[in-house]
């Protein structure tokens, strides 16, 4: 190869020109022949990252004014690839060459590590990985809330509108429970560990525990993808609910946690049912105890009427009072629980009346129907009981008249 | 009795009181007993919902370990 590019022919005709392989391989020797170019280090944002069947990949580093092809051969993409994600902040190590089939410059990348956000992205999805494999993520694991919790766990810092906005919602739902803050830091080298000791803490005080933190940066969320903090949430004795940074923002706490919150005010509602919902319920439930009872009353009633016949003078005004005193002492109670509900019962008991009324046996009789009895009192509603020649009683609406039975006719 | 409920238990015992008397096949004395109770029930739950007072207390670290104190929110 010829030191130079275009050499003077010596007899005088057109100069000699390069053929493009030529070309290619002088730029390529130049290149492979610089000391800086053969061992370069470039910082910079993976573009555009694509993985052939063979398992090489290609993308592109990019800043803001310039980009530069890359290539990962099989080997090195094995170790490397895995963390490597479009968007992705990275420091590639390797040397420059031409590819001499496109003519186009490319880094060949012997070694890719994260940078900045990218490093964050690489440990997260490490600690991801690793957690996942224990098993820490899986639905099976996810213990159910409390339905009533009696004591309500808070790990968040004690200063800011965080802690507040749960203690609000919290006092507005369920004041039935008490509310035991853990204070902990939540960002910074110490969250962490502060957080997993504020969960022990809290681990046999409570019910469950609302593991929140405002919205910041994925640097201030960091706390919050900490292992070990995962694995403390994963051990914690009872339920916790995770709501840190805003809805879009996921954390491996959130991923660990039983239930994950969109706001740390929401997680205090999922946390603590609502008082208002359940003081509906309870009047569903009074109103359905008091019209059961009186559909009990009701037949009651009935029953009364139907047999008011059969009794003495006296054994009925003992049963109707005894009755009396019942419906009384129910339309009192119902009175006093005092709504509409009581108001619309009481007219069913009183139209219950009218109906006593109107299913008495007399107003029967004065219909033109008869009641039949043994002479003894009891009463034969049906005919196939009755015998051929037996004497009988026939009451009608102003009197008795005995009878005996001629023949009996039951199809 | 009903007075030492805890809500949770008065709710559930409602429940069952309801279910009872819903079913009708229910003989009067039993119907009258069993909406009383209910309504004691539904009372003490009433009750336990309107007169909560909620605490809201800090952990802080103590001589003798973790304590409860007192945490005023505003």
């Amino acid at each position: 190869m010829e030191a130079l590019a275009i050499l003077p022919e010596a007899d005088g005709r057109a100069p000699r020109s390069l053929t493009v392989t030529e070309l290619a391989q002088l730029l390529r020797d130049t290149l492979r022949g610089n000391p800086i170019l053969s061992r370069v280090l470039v910082r910079g944002e993976a573009s555009n990252v694509q993985r052939t069947p063979a398992g090489h990949v290609f993308f592109t580093l990019k800043d803001a004014t310039a980009q530069v092809a890359c290539v990962l051969f099989r080997d090195e993409a094995e170790a490397a690839a895995p963390v490597l994600e479009d968007g992705m902040e990275v420091v590639a190590s390797g040397e420059v060459d031409l590819y001499t089939r496109k003519g186009e410059v490319q880094l060949v990348v012997r070694a890719v590590t994260p940078a900045g956000i990218g490093a964050f992205w690489a440990t997260f999805q490490r600690t991801r990985k690793r957690l996942a494999a224990d098993g820490l993520f899986d639905v099976s694991r996810k213990r159910p809330l409390p339905r009533f919790p009696r004591r309500i766990g808070v790990v968040t810092s004690e200063s800011g509108a965080v802690v507040h906005d749960i203690v609000v919602v919290l006092r507005r739902r369920w004041p039935l429970a008490d509310v035991v803050v853990a204070p902990s830091s939540v960002q910074g080298s110490e969250a962490p560990a502060q957080l997993r000791s504020a969960l022990r803490a809290l681990g046999d005080r409570v019910d469950v525990v609302v593991l929140a933190r405002g919205g910041g940066s994925l640097e201030d969320l960091w706390a919050f993808n900490d292992e070990a903090l995962a694995r403390s949430i994963a051990a914690c004795p009872v339920a916790v609910v995770s709501a840190v940074g805003h809805e879009t923002d996921v954390t491996i706490a959130d991923f660990v946690a039983d239930v994950r919150a969109p706001t740390p005010s929401a997680a205090a509602e999922i946390a603590a049912p609502d008082a208002a919902e359940l003081r509906a319920r309870l009047r569903t439930h009074r109103d359905a105890l008091a019209r059961s009872v009186l559909a009990v009353l009701r037949e009651r009633w009935t029953d009364v009427a139907r047999i008011r016949e059969r009794l003495s003078p006296a054994g009925l005004r003992r049963e109707v009072e005894a009755d009396s005193v019942r419906l009384g002492t129910a339309a009192s109670l119902l009175l006093a629980a005092g709504t509409r509900a009581v108001a619309r019962a009481r007219e069913r008991l009183e139209s219950l009346g009218r109906r006593l009324d109107v299913l008495s046996p007399l107003a029967t009789l004065r219909r033109g129907y008869a009641i039949v009895s043994r002479p003894d009192g009891g009463i034969l509603p049906c005919a196939k009981t009755i015998e051929a020649g037996e004497p009988l009683v026939v009451r009608l609406q102003d009197g008795r008249v005995h009878v005996h039975v001629d023949r009996k006719e039951v199809p | 009795m009903t007075e030492d409920l805890s809500f949770e238990d008065a709710l559930a015992a409602l429940e069952v009181k309801v279910a009872e008397l819903s079913r009708g096949d229910v003989p009067l004395d039993r119907a009258l007993a069993a909406f009383e109770e209910g309504l004691a029930l539904y009372r003490r739950c009433h009750k336990v919902l309107a007169e909560a007072e909620q605490r809201v207390t800090r952990l802080v670290e103590a001589a003798g370990g973790l304590k409860e104190e007192p945490f005023a929110v505003e």
